[in-house]
């Protein structure tokens, strides 16, 4: 096991965090600020996967794809926010989840309507396709520095608006003591509007980046969906600086567990035991982390409100 | 006069219906399970596109009696698949079956299919246990599922690999394909990794890989999952490392999608569209002209086969299918032209026949595509074998 070795793994698990962080930063905004389950977010991710996977080939241009994808998502937000969400903000969590969980069955039943059953296929841009040579001995994937890249700005973008903005001012607000927030005159259905039409936004960027690498396919926004529950239970729920330290824990917990569990499982067991138990035991160490956590912390590490 | 006038008419019409009646009973039913949707929808396409083009050259007949070719979307689920075959046998009576991509779907529905005594022609898996143990004269496979890999570890002997990575899916089917590949293969194996069903970042394991240092990697990564992992070893910088897989890693499907980065990969399959027989030239032209120029898989060769297979039989029997004892006979020693060339039954029931090393590259046109490159296992039949008995 070489330092080489290590540090791909670390650049890897860097990568998957920070995607993971653009779905969770979406969803505990929503969450924290409208105390709103929107379990749909996966939906927009999966939105902005196809849109961008679709405007991608035929347009053979990646940027345009990815700001395609990431309109079109904000503006179907939108009118989910006026017609659905807009009713659930003072019901409670129950009836949101469930109609939540409604719109994810009818966005996956238009995705098959529109695109088909069969998964969609997203090239890599053509410029990305090739690796970089980080250095000797080291070639890694420039598609996933890209990644990186586009994490740490988003990340960097989120943290400036919500501590250096008026809008950030008035999120947070509503995050720490929504009714207060309320009391002094913040507008609250113009920011709601405006933090969900931001988390979609944010959800179709994951979407859009991630399809070259993952499968562009129905039910993929159910899939990381319970990954991005997890980061913002771990982060504290309503803290986007939580959900950035969760997602990257997250992602290195979860790459370390693929990348070393195994191989130090068969120096010990035998070859099909370990076969068994290794992905097995690489698939729960982020909900082992969850436990840790959450038994240290019971609000999250960095919980928005006290 | 006028009475008898109008007796005749209603005597003929009487006799028009029962003609009609019984030459609708004679109608051969086929049930063909499809994979549209699921896990294998894009292999189930093949399949059906091969069985669309046998049943259209075949004028919707078999062995010139009318049929009837029911085709259903089984979903690659093996629940699912149960409850349609049991109203294939129920109430469409059906007299083949054929179909199913998945092994798990082609375990779930024999039995039931096996009791009924209706022949099942498979058109993809040859599952273990079928070889073996649990071998029927009622099911008829096109290859046994790790005679595939067996041939790619010869491949790995003769290029002269001393040691190797093996990745492959963890469930039933990964361990087969792994443990097929290790029959043949001597050299040493450096690491054997199993990754999730369906996972599609790799980034973990080509870290792996990269750090093993192999002479070459073997994959065995179904669809979308191979065609990720081909993507992203070829984009971390690892296509000096050579690429071996079984024929169904690296088909046509998942050529056109992986595109550039698959050049090279070597494949082993118990057919190929460049094989040399007149059947097979037919077939490929015929495919081609049908489907726009794209090359058919190994899945649409065996759904054309095993349709062809069907009527050969029927013919041979003189349409009388119900005599099952003769159609198993006229099954197991097939008079049509294979695709593959020639081959025959083992004791099984499974295929004695050639394994051919395919590499991927370009054709004449630049369409990236397998290419013919020798005879791997002649003759070759699977290890199973000793414990079927039939």
């Amino acid at each position: 096991m070489d330092a080489i070795f290590v540090f791909e793994q670390l650049l890897n698990g860097l990568g998957y965090g920070l995607m993971l962080f653009l779905i969770a930063a979406g969803l505990t905004l929503v969450f924290g600020i409208m105390d709103t389950m929107n379990l749909a977010h996966g939906s927009l991710y999966m939105a902005g996967a196809y849109v961008a996977a679709r405007v991608h080939e035929a347009s053979a241009s990646f940027a345009l794809a990815v700001a395609v994808a990431v309109a079109v998502t904000v503006a179907v937000a939108a009118v989910l926010e006026v017609l659905v969400v807009r009713r659930l903000y003072r019901r409670d969590h129950l009836v949101q989840v469930l109609a939540t969980f409604g719109i994810i069955l009818i966005a996956d039943d238009a995705v098959k309507a529109i695109w088909g059953v069969a998964p969609l296929l997203a090239s890599t841009p053509a410029a990305l396709a090739g690796p970089v040579q980080l250095f000797a001995g080291l070639p890694y994937p420039s598609y996933r520095l890209l990644l990186i890249g586009a994490g740490l700005a988003v990340a960097l973008g989120l943290y400036l608006l919500v501590n250096n903005t008026r809008i950030g001012m008035l999120v947070r607000a509503g995050a720490s003591n929504r009714q207060m927030a309320e009391f002094m005159g913040v507008r609250v259905g113009a920011v709601f509007a405006f933090v969900f039409a931001l988390g979609a936004g944010l959800a179709a960027l994951a979407g859009a980046l991630m399809a070259p690498i993952s499968a562009v396919q129905i039910g993929m926004g159910e899939a990381i969906l319970i990954p991005a529950l997890v980061v913002i239970v771990i982060g504290g729920i309503g803290s986007v600086r939580g959900a950035f330290v969760a997602a990257l824990l997250v992602g290195l917990v979860d790459t370390a567990g693929r990348a070393f569990l195994p191989p130090a499982l068969r120096a010990v067991l035998p070859p099909s035991v370990a076969a068994d138990l290794g992905p097995a035991l690489a698939g729960i160490a982020m909900y082992l982390l969850m436990a840790a956590v959450l038994t240290l912390k019971p609000a999250g590490l960095f919980p928005a409100r006290g | 006069m006028l009475q008898m006038k109008k007796l005749s008419v209603a005597l003929a019409l009487c006799s028009a219906a029962a003609l009609g009646a019984s030459a609708h009973a004679a109608d051969i039913k086929v049930g063909i399970a499809l994979d549209i949707s699921g896990p294998f929808s894009a292999l189930g396409a093949e399949a059906r596109d091969g069985f669309e083009l046998a049943i259209e050259k075949l004028g919707g007949k078999l062995g010139g009696q009318p049929a009837e070719f029911i085709r259903t979307d089984f979903g690659g689920n093996p629940e699912q698949a149960n409850q349609l075959v049991a109203r294939y046998l129920q109430r469409d009576k059906i007299d083949f079956f054929t179909g199913p991509i998945g092994s798990n779907a082609a375990l779930a529905v024999g039995p039931a299919l096996f009791a009924a005594k209706v022949p099942y022609l498979s058109a993809n898996p040859g599952p273990s246990a079928y070889a073996g143990e649990k071998c029927n004269p009622y099911f008829f496979a096109q290859y046994q599922n790790d005679t595939y890999d067996e041939a790619a570890g010869k491949v790995a002997n003769e290029k002269g690999y001393q040691n190797v990575v093996l990745i492959a899916p963890n469930y039933p089917a990964g361990k087969d394909h792994l443990a097929g590949f290790k029959r043949l293969y001597k050299g040493a194996v450096k690491d054997e990794i199993y990754t999730k069903l369906g996972q599609i970042d790799y980034a973990a394991e080509i870290a792996q890989i990269r750090a093993a240092k192999p002479d070459a990697v073997f994959f065995f990564l179904p669809g979308a999952m191979g065609i990720n992992f081909v993507k992203q070893f070829v984009g971390g910088g690892l296509k000096d490392i050579p690429l071996i897989a079984p024929g169904f890693s690296a088909d046509e499907d998942v050529i056109q999608a992986v595109g550039e980065p698959m050049l090279g990969v070597l494949n082993t399959a118990h057919w190929t569209h460049d094989l040399q027989n007149p059947a097979n030239a037919e077939f490929v032209s015929a495919f081609r002209k049908k489907y726009d120029g794209r090359y058919p898989s190994v899945y649409a060769a065996m759904a054309y086969d095993t349709l062809m297979a069907m009527d050969a039989a029927v013919r041979d029997v003189g349409g009388r299918i119900e005599d099952r004892d003769a159609l198993l006979k006229a099954l197991k020693n097939p008079s049509f032209q294979s695709l593959r060339g020639e081959f025959k039954y083992g004791a099984n029931n499974f295929p004695v026949q050639n394994y051919y090393l395919r590499e991927v590259g370009k054709d004449a046109e630049g369409r990236i595509t397998n290419k013919l490159v020798g005879t791997t296992l002649e003759r070759h039949q699977d290890a199973y074998v000793g414990a079927c008995k039939m």
